[in-house]
């Protein structure tokens, strides 16, 4: 495969679907799905067929959209309008109305912030593209990057441009990508060569990102471990995701099938000697895969159960050869950042976060869906812009963000602006990306404990602090939404937070108390209401 | 010792020592009978960094650090005892208690247990955590062991004497979390097992009354580890 | 497991595809995948019990999983599962007597969109109504 090739795909493909004078396109996610998209689809499908508009009009089947709050969305252009709620029904109506009037029951203004606001990196081919076909890919300029780096750059060359760009870590933690791909080139290779690892292990209960990005745009995944491959010398690759995301695992190997196939994985990449396989890892249900030593232990077969570091993965990773471990948002903006630039990337974002970050937006707020901001944005941008503000007119109350290893942030904070540090600062983490708001009738110690019942449960029971001690916190937490809690609970609960966050082995436990803590800290006074009052 | 092992100076708790640059600071310390707690830990095994009772604070590092996977570095500045620590592993042993049902006056081992010495000799005089007293099954189906669930810490000691020393690997952990258990085989009664040698070597390893020779009553179950250091020596493998 | 060459890395897979293949995993495929792969039969257990995907009891004739994710939790599922509970005399990660149904959490369906959302035979179900889940329970049992 060279730039000419990869061109001419391009350009058939773009006759192709020029051939065509409507471009239907039905949402095909998870959450569209789940609404049954996938009827409305071969409803329009049989409605074009019906009208005998076969020859004029395209339709296909796209990745996220963004709203799934109001699935199934459906797309129609030229004319750009898109309609929500769809039902099979609608069908004929949508149909006959093309290149006439819209209809307007059904449309949903893309006028809204919830669109307006937001700025696409990792998401810029969601929704428009079918996630099942690499040429629409192509089409879009997908792969160029990946021809760009192996014919025009040496590894050295792209490791700069990553390290220039500023990019960190969309996992959670945020360490810088191109210091940790700079660490892996300098080992010194095992027996069995160097590996890629994308963490697809999407553990937070209430985040849905990774599977979005890997439903609607899985060869972006596979071209940004391929350019990693390529930087730090790697010739095999895993991709570690939940088997509770069938959806995704089907995408990902039918592309892994076809990038194959056209050269872009396998032997002599792009006629380069540069070459690399992926093979697909399910995990099995557990959090803590999440964590890079624990994963590797579960691609190894083993219990997902972490280790001590150092060694660290870079050095010593999967059967102790070099491992590159990044996120699946990481890959993801590799081979945007290579074709626009760093420059261009590190204008995007604050000063020590860059780019932008996908959130799933959920909870009690008006739009639930995927959303992709700027760094620096602020909480109520997100969530009274973009999300519409609450329903109901509730009163809002806290945003949780990070998931369990996360803190919820009360109203006074809403004006910080999103990155990692000030996240930090205020007792919550970036994390991968969920976002939940709550309103006026959330708990906030029934929240706590529904997060320390996650931790306990989902601790791997290696380390004493995390295994005992989140149960402990969980039993104390019990104690105080059934109304027998005490003041001593309270000091109780603030040293273990101290004790399993300080001693743990690994960021499952470090980061397990955030929820009571920043709890804690906002809402201390709603703890003290349940408390039994103390003569 | 090779000849071209290079040798670092470093400080623990104001001292200077000088160790060999593949040691722990767990080794080094005892080297120099500087006591720090430890129970997942044991010399002939490999390590893994479970406990956390063995936590140091080093200089110019946020995170602590257990002392039994850390190796030495040049001019490294050791604390192995600080109030902070002191506090932290007082609360490790009493989550150990809470966790299961540690009742030492009825025990087999009371008397010779490293959870109940360390306990005392870090001064704990009562439990303030509340007890979580999971009821959990007593394995007597073994001619001449049994297994008493409720009285284990999960140190994984047994694993991995029975793997690494014996090679049977009948034991491992089930589950996960406090849930967490050893198992034996499939997870069928021990005295069912087609893999277990009878060597009892796990018995001997076990830090509490866990695992113990039967016909022992209350206070009589003392363990004898002399065999881990001879036999690692032996085999000239698992050499620090 | 041909596939991956009979190596000791390929439990999780397998356990997977013998999952997939007969619904749950029994203790003859454990000691088969023990002797095929060389892992000892407690690892292979230990293995087998650390990921909660993974289920040693055969399945209900029908299959309910709610969702207990943070954003569906916000939204009522916490209700809907304590409703079917008390229903079916059933704790979630059981199965009714009877065989015919087997209550099932899950952690985050990342369908947190439509929250809250339960999977009833394998269909995703968004914005579930508390108040009526239990009825639509009931029609699906007395297909």
């Amino acid at each position: 495969m060279t730039t000419d090739e990869l061109q001419q795909i391009s350009t058939i493909e773009q006759e192709t679907q020029g051939q065509y004078q409507h471009h239907v396109c039905v949402c095909v996610a998870a959450g569209c799905l789940s609404s049954q998209a996938d009827v409305v689809q071969e409803s329009l499908a049989k409605e074009i067929e019906r009208q005998g508009m076969g020859d004029k009009c395209h339709i296909k089947g796209v990745g996220c959209m963004g709203l799934c709050s109001r699935g199934p969305l459906v797309s129609v252009d030229p004319e750009g309008v898109l309609y929500q709620n769809v039902k099979p029904s609608d069908s004929a109506e949508i149909i006959e109305s093309l290149g006439k009037e819209k209809v307007s029951r059904l449309e949903c203004s893309t006028e809204i912030p919830f669109f307006q606001h937001q700025k696409k990196i990792v998401l810029e081919n969601s929704g428009l593209i079918d996630p099942n076909r690499i040429e629409e890919y192509i089409a879009v300029g997908g792969y160029g990057s990946l021809v760009t780096c192996l014919t025009e750059m040496t590894p050295s060359e792209v490791i700069d441009e990553i390290i220039k760009s500023g990019l960190r870590g969309r996992g959670g933690a945020g360490y810088p990508t191109g210091l940790k791909w700079s660490m892996v080139a300098k080992s010194r290779p095992g027996h069995n060569g160097k590996y890629i690892v994308c963490n697809a292990d999407e553990g937070d209960p209430g985040a849905f990102m990774d599977r979005s990005v890997l439903e609607s745009d899985p060869h972006r995944i596979i071209e940004g471990m391929t350019i990693a491959a390529y930087a730090v010398g790697a010739t095999n690759g895993y991709i570690y995701v939940r088997a509770e995301y069938p959806l995704a695992i089907k995408r990902l190997r039918n592309a892994i099938r076809q990038a194959s196939r056209l050269g872009l994985l396998g032997n002599e990449i792009c006629g380069t000697p540069h070459r690399f396989n992926i093979e697909l890892r399910l995990g099995a249900g557990a959090f803590v895969c999440g964590e890079e030593t624990a994963l590797l232990a579960s691609i190894e077969g083993k219990r997902g159960t972490p280790r001590p570091r150092p060694p660290f993965p870079a050095e010593s990773g999967l059967w102790e050869a070099p491992t590159l471990i990044n996120n699946v948002e990481t890959f993801a903006n590799i081979a945007t950042v290579i074709r626009n630039g760093s420059s261009w990337f590190s204008a995007i974002g604050t000063e020590k976060s860059k780019g932008t970050k996908v959130f799933a937006l959920a909870g009690r707020v008006e739009n639930t869906g995927l959303i992709e901001v700027p760094m620096g944005i602020t909480l109520r941008e997100i969530i009274f812009e973009i999300g519409g503000g609450i329903p109901g007119g509730a009163r809002f109350k806290a945003v949780q963000t990070g998931g369990p290893s996360g803190g919820c942030i009360p109203e006074n904070f809403l004006d910080a602006p999103v990155d990692y540090e000030s996240l930090n600062r205020l007792g919550s983490i970036m994390g991968s990306g969920g976002m939940i708001v709550m309103d006026e009738t959330s708990n906030m110690v029934d929240v706590a404990k529904f997060f320390m019942d996650f931790s306990r449960s989902e601790s791997c029971g290696k380390c004493t602090p995390c295994r005992v001690g989140t149960a402990v916190m969980y039993d104390l937490l019990a104690r105080i939404t059934d109304g027998e809690g005490r003041e001593q609970d309270l000091s109780m609960l603030e040293e273990l937070c101290d004790l399993v966050k300080n001693t743990s082995l690994c960021g499952l436990g470090q980061t397990a108390p955030n929820p009571v803590l920043s709890t804690l800290r906002y809402f201390r006074e709603e703890y003290n209401h349940q408390l039994v009052s103390s003569e | 010792m090779s000849p071209n092992v290079r040798v670092k100076t470093l400080k623990i708790d104001g001292k200077d020592v000088s160790a060999r640059e593949d040691q722990t600071i767990l080794s080094v310390a005892r080297e120099n009978d500087i006591f720090i707690p430890t129970l997942c830990q044991m010399d002939g095994l490999t390590s893994v960094g479970a406990c956390r009772l063995c936590l140091v604070e080093i200089k110019g590092s946020a995170k602590l650090q257990a002392a039994c996977v850390t190796e030495v570095q040049e001019g490294m500045e050791v604390v192995t005892d600080s109030e902070r620590l002191h506090s932290y592993r007082k609360m490790l042993i009493e989550l150990l208690f809470v966790a299961r049902n540690h009742i030492c006056s009825v025990c087999v081992s009371n008397g010779h247990c490293e959870l109940q010495s360390l306990a005392q000799r870090l001064g704990i005089t009562h439990i303030h955590f509340p007890f979580r007293y999971p009821k959990l099954a007593v394995d007597l189906s073994h001619d001449r062991f049994g297994m008493d669930n409720n009285r284990c810490i999960r140190c994984g000691r047994c694993v991995r004497v029975c793997d690494e020393i014996e090679g049977a690997h009948t034991w491992d952990l089930m589950g996960r979390g406090d849930a967490s258990q050893i198992v034996c085989d499939l997870n069928q009664p021990w005295g069912s097992s087609e893999t277990c040698t009878s060597c009892g070597k796990c018995v001997h390893v076990c830090p509490t009354g866990a695992l113990f020779e039967k016909g022992k009553s209350s206070s009589e179950m003392s363990k004898r580890q002399e065999f881990l250091p001879y036999l690692t020596l032996m085999r000239g493998d698992h050499n620090e | 497991m041909r596939r991956l060459g009979y190596k000791p890395h390929a439990l999780i897979e397998a356990l997977h595809t013998v999952q997939e293949t007969f619904g749950y995993i029994d203790e003859d495929a454990l000691k088969y995948l023990s002797r095929a792969l060389r892992i000892p039969l407690s690892q292979v257990y230990g293995v087998a019990t650390f990921y909660h995907y993974f289920s040693m009891k055969p399945q209900g004739k029908h299959t309910c999983v709610v969702c207990m994710g943070t954003a569906c939790y916000i939204k009522g599922t916490g209700q809907i599962l304590n409703n079917l509970e008390n229903a079916y005399s059933i704790k979630a990660g059981e199965t009714t007597p009877d065989g015919g149904l087997s209550l099932l959490t899950a952690r985050c369906l990342g369908a947190c969109g439509i929250a809250p959302a339960v999977v009833l035979d394998g269909v995703v179900i968004g914005h579930a109504d508390p108040a009526h889940f239990n009825a639509r329970v009931e029609e699906k049992l007395k297909q």
